[in-house]
């Protein structure tokens, strides 16, 4: 494998050209016509234009990224995360062109991206899922089943979507009513009213786990990551180890995740995601095969160099750890800057750095695609660099983030460097105790966000 | 000058909520101020633009799903 294509763009596209680099493979950018100067243009051996700004035009035209890999003559294509990442079309395009995807099978991608399917294969591989019913209830039923599960349940609509149709019961008196109103909502949106019934799980948090797998069936955990601060499911600080796990809950989170992947015929870099409520429970909830936006925070803890290992094991190599080599040191912190502007709602906040000062020192490492001058384009994520602290504890990742942050300077947009300091401020984060509501919660009590 | 109605952002400037939905407003149209004209979508968002004015549209200045800068003029309203 001597020539790799990353069909990204942004600062993963820079992070797995920067990869490529340093194991001597030749590597390809391809970019759309908003993104001529791009950094990741800049440091590739050669790159590409596949099209106009917009993304379906660009980046996630399939056509047209075969057509680059076909002149440039590439062996594999790296498809970073979003865009083509979980495209089991794709990666099976490039098979049937005789590319070497770095990442899963499409077997797999299509396996874990379908949500019930992905469900089945973990309840079948040992994992717990969030109690529920496995089809839809009737009125009659949903006493005894709501009892079964345990409150609160949440009632939800099988032809679902959009939060249509989902209702949330405490006790027996409130169910009947709810279901009733949740199938006539569902009936009127979807004409279709039949319901499910599945735990509602309260102030649960998000834990995921970093597994790696290789061609000749191994296939290792690199420990978990923290991801409960989100909003509008976007997340935008993690950390790793979680604050919430035992030893014990980490070796049976980390067991249960190998057992899925073992269960999908998983190879590469994967996660497992997970909700932990607060008796130290947990269950899966889905499988992201792909790299992760948050992969350097497991770097950090475990020295692992994810993006290098899935370079690796797509070459058809052998994982360069093994499980008991992988140990987990110290604490690391990632913070998302993003070109939004935190005292308006997060509004996107496009336009030119003007001015910009990193910050550095020890344990401190930046992951972007900026620089002075460069014009953030309106297309694409809001996504502008990963701050990444590294501390021998806790106390002093936090330091250390708040301290780089106070170093970070970027001029000319808004940026979400304010709110991370507010953040790292709180005496809740501080911590470690919160859950997936909480930023919404604390946002909404602030009154701070108007939309 | 004729009043105008300025996107608040940069980006794809769409006349419907959705590629199956009516436009929001028709040329002729009358608004008020506060009635939504228009989306933008921006680093994969969508905001909606409002009218700031009372008026009758006159035209659009831009074409459905061109790029706008922030503060350009979209719609040209008469006043009543």
């Amino acid at each position: 494998m001597q020539k790799v294509l990353v069909a990204n763009r942004g600062e993963i596209a820079v992070r797995v050209i920067r990869a490529c680099r340093e194991l001597g493979i030749a590597s390809v950018a391809v970019y759309s016509a908003a993104d001529e100067n791009a950094l990741h243009v800049q440091h590739a051996d050669e790159a590409v234009c596949v099209g106009p700004p917009h993304a379906r035009e660009s980046y996630l035209n399939m056509e047209a990224i075969l057509t680059a890999a076909r002149q440039t003559g590439v062996h594999a294509v790296h498809p970073g995360y979003g865009f083509l990442a979980e495209n089991a079309s794709f990666a099976a395009a490039c098979r049937d062109e005789g590319l070497v995807w770095v990442g899963p099978s499409p077997e797999a991608i299509e396996a874990m991206g379908d949500k019930a399917r992905a469900r089945q294969l973990a309840g079948r591989a040992g994992a717990p899922t969030i109690p529920g019913t496995d089809g839809t209830v009737s009125p009659e039923q949903a006493t005894e089943v709501a009892e079964a599960i345990g409150y609160p349940v949440l009632i939800k609509a099988a032809a679902g979507g959009g939060g249509r149709g989902i209702r949330a019961a405490r006790d027996e008196a409130e169910l009947a009513g709810l279901v009733a109103q949740a199938a006539a909502e569902a009936e009127a949106a979807f004409g279709d009213s039949s319901v499910y019934l599945e735990k509602l799980l309260v102030d649960a948090r998000h834990v995921e786990v970093q597994v790696l797998g290789d061609a000749h069936g191994n296939l290792i955990h690199l420990f978990e990551r923290e991801c409960s601060l989100q909003r509008r499911r976007q997340k935008l600080l993690e950390e790793s180890p979680s604050p919430a796990l035992d030893s014990q809950t980490r070796t049976a989170m980390t067991d249960a995740a190998l057992r899925i992947a073992r269960a999908a015929g998983y190879e590469n870099a994967g996660t497992i995601e997970f909700l932990l409520d607060g008796d130290g429970a947990f269950y899966f909830i889905e499988m992201n095969t792909r790299i992760q936006v948050e992969h350097p925070v497991t770097e950090l803890v475990t020295g692992v160099d994810l993006v290098k290992e899935q370079l690796r094991v797509a070459a058809g190599e052998t994982l360069s750890v093994a499980q008991h080599e992988v140990e987990l040191e110290g604490v690391a912190i990632e913070v998302r800057i993003n070109a939004e502007d935190p005292e308006r709602s997060f509004m996107p906040s496009p336009g030119e750095i003007t001015g910009l000062s990193l910050p550095g020192g020890p344990g401190v490492r930046v992951d972007t695609a900026a620089f002075a001058g460069y014009h953030v384009p309106p297309f694409y994520d809001s996504l502008v660099a990963k701050l990444i602290c590294w501390g021998s504890g806790r106390d002093e990742a936090l330091a250390r983030t708040q301290r780089a942050l106070e170093e970070f300077v970027v001029e000319g947009i808004h940026t979400t460097i304010p709110f991370h300091l507010e953040l790292l401020a709180d005496p809740s984060v501080r911590a470690g105790d919160y859950h997936v509501e909480f930023l919404e919660r604390r946002t909404a009590a602030s009154g701070r966000i108007a939309t | 000058m004729e009043p105008t109605i300025k996107s608040p952002l940069p980006g794809t400037f769409y006349r419907r909520p959705d590629p199956q939905s009516e436009p929001y407003v028709q040329e002729g149209d009358t608004v008020e101020p506060g009635d939504v004209v228009g989306l933008v979508e921006i680093m994969k968002t969508f905001h909606e633009i409002h009218s700031d004015a009372a008026g009758r549209i006159a035209r659009f200045l831009v074409e459905n799903s061109a790029l706008v800068d922030a503060g350009q003029d979209i719609i040209a309203l008469e006043s009543d």
